[in-house]
């Protein structure tokens, strides 16, 4: 378990870090980035797969299941829908994917 | 095996900083799609690295439903089509805050068999029961983590029924709207009884009927909470969710003492929340006028009347108009990209390029069903992005442009939101197109828009409407103007 006042000081700054990141978007990439964050969010698979992993009653294991169940979607649907929307971002008159 | 715990953590650390790093490239244009790919790294490591978690039961069934749940979302995701990419996020946001929510009702039901085996000290003890929660290092929640999990559970019950509410309406399964009297007072009732649940979770009377009564207010909440919101403002509730569920996940992390959910989670809460600030922002209304002002209600009672009629033309005229035209500035709306008619509309704007003619592409902020939606779809029917315009670079050239082509866009050109205080949208920042030469706007028939409010737009004197679906109109454009080189 963390320290209380560690996951406090662990809060704020990932709270800071998503602040700065969306700060400075253009407009164009609102749609992708909100995909993209709700990808991010998929990790919550990660903690779902624990609990059922932890799930000793046949409820608990019925629940985790559907836990992982929507957590995976959540995952992999992100991943999916995003990647297919950047994926036409091209820069005008360059080449895709061109690095500065 | 004492360094597996380490090297897992070592995963969990790595997860997190590509996410915050596959984020930070997503938010510039040039290094997007390298972003989704870190991001996509660190999630497989962190999944990976659970699996290899020492203390783990049912790890069958763990890899059947990774594998069924990733198997459905990736062919769900693969054909969607991009006009309805916002209800499909909504549609996988809402798995997460469920599955959040899930994690949360374990915890708790967990939490109650642990303090029934506890209690009783003479009574025999189940020794597995017991090695189990050794091995889960907490026997017994501390009140922090039990408050933040039921927090948690609460926001990701939330978020899941009412993303579900809004998938449905976007998808077009439900009524746009469903209002009743005295609905806030309703909502806010549900809203106390669910958080005086969560109360009484927290300070002791920790029990399966009152987690049950707590969870079943809690997703009512969410869906009597979206019931009431109009379509057209659902790209703001559907990012709210997506924060939403952001802070479950992190409060969740921190029940399960996972820093790799608390980091992420709280990071896409925190820009979440910014991301929906900006939308309201694009839209000229606060959060909270959003959620509980029942848009589009109004609308209809005092409204302003509109004098004069509108004035059909056919596309033959339309098309010489703008084949004449030296500026032509094309304004898509949703309703183009419904009719799947973008492929068609940058057809006819790069003949006019090739006439001579300087194209622009006025993009309102927000377009489509989602901030930037308008120019994905764009970019999917290969428009570059350097002919695309912000509102508020394109709005001072509209007195110099010839001819505007409204194609399916209504409330964001609608001068109402200037001129009638009386209108649902007054104040929302419009495309200034009335300021034009020439307005010709491609439209079903006489109807009123998504919003259901009339547009001044379309009886104005330089105003001409074109009748029809916007895939045939655009068609019909195409081969008037190819007639009229042949």
């Amino acid at each position: 378990m963390i320290d209380g006042f560690v996951a406090l000081y662990i809060f704020m700054l990932a709270a800071f870090t998503g602040h700065e990141i969306i700060a400075r978007v253009p407009v164009i990439l609102h749609t992708p980035l909100m995909s993209g964050s709700n990808f991010v969010h998929g990790i919550v698979l990660v903690g779902a797969m624990i609990a059922l992993g932890h799930a000793t009653t046949p409820f608990g294991i019925g629940l985790g299941f559907v836990a992982v169940l929507l957590g995976a979607g959540n995952a992999a649907g992100g991943y999916v829908v995003t990647e297919r929307m950047l994926e036409m971002f091209k820069p005008s008159g360059g080449k895709p994917g061109d690095k500065a | 095996m004492s360094w597996l715990p380490t090297l897992v953590q070592a995963c969990y650390f790595l997860a997190a900083l590509l996410f915050i790093l596959g984020l930070k490239r997503m938010s510039s244009p040039r290094t997007a799609r390298g972003g989704i790919v870190w991001a996509g790294v660190g999630m497989l490591v962190a999944v990976l690295a659970t699996f290899a978690l020492p203390d783990m039961h049912n790890r069958g069934l763990i890899l059947a439903a990774v594998l069924v749940g990733v198997a459905a979302a990736w062919w769900s995701g693969r054909r969607v089509a991009m006009t309805a990419m916002p209800q499909m996020v909504a549609l996988y946001n809402g798995m997460g805050g469920g599955a959040a929510a899930g994690i949360g009702a374990a915890e708790l039901v967990a939490q109650v068999q642990r303090t029934a085996v506890a209690v009783p000290d003479t009574s025999p003890l189940r020794p597995e029961s017991w090695a189990l929660d050794a091995v889960h290092q907490v026997a017994q929640l501390t009140p922090v983590a039990l408050g933040l999990g039921v927090l948690g559970a609460l926001i990701g019950a939330v978020s899941f029924s009412g993303s579900l509410v809004a998938f449905a309406k976007l998808q077009g399964w439900m009524d746009r709207r469903f209002v009743f009297p005295g609905q806030r007072v309703v909502n806010l009732l549900v809203l106390l009884l669910a958080v005086l649940h969560g109360v009484m979770l927290v300070t002791g009377h920790l029990t399966v009927p009152v987690i049950a009564a707590f969870f079943v207010l809690s997703l009512l909440f969410g869906l009597l909470m979206t019931l009431p919101i109009g379509g057209a403002d659902m790209p703001v509730v559907i990012s709210l969710y997506n924060a939403f569920t952001g802070l479950a996940v992190a409060f969740e992390g921190y029940v399960l003492g996972n820093e790799a959910m608390i980091i992420a989670g709280m990071v896409v809460g925190a820009a979440g929340t910014l991301l929906t600030q900006l939308m309201a922002k694009a839209m000229n209304r606060s959060l909270g006028n959003v959620l509980f002002g029942s848009f589009g209600a109004a609308a209809g009672g005092a409204a302003q009347e509109i004098a004069g009629a509108q004035k059909p033309i056919d596309a033959a005229d339309a098309a010489v108009m703008m084949a004449y035209a030296e500026r032509v500035a094309i304004v898509p709306g949703y309703g183009m990209a419904v009719a799947q008619a973008q492929h068609k509309v940058w057809e006819f704007a790069k003949l006019l390029i090739e006439r001579g003619v300087k194209v622009k592409f006025a993009i309102h902020p927000v377009a489509g069903r989602m901030p930037g939606h308008m120019n994905v779809l764009l970019a999917e029917a290969g428009v570059p992005y350097d002919l695309i315009e912000d509102m508020d670079d394109i709005n001072p050239e509209f007195p110099n442009t010839d001819v505007v082509l409204v194609i399916g866009a209504n409330d964001v050109v609608n001068p109402m939101a200037k001129t009638d205080p009386t209108s649902p949208i007054y104040g929302m920042p419009i495309l200034d197109v009335a300021a034009a030469k020439h307005v010709i706007v491609v439209k079903r028939g006489k109807g009123t828009g998504f919003a259901g409010i009339e547009n001044a737009l379309f009886y104005a004197d330089n105003t001409r409407m074109l009748y029809g679906d916007g895939q045939a109109a655009a068609g019909q454009l195409v081969s008037e103007l190819k007639a009229l080189d042949a």
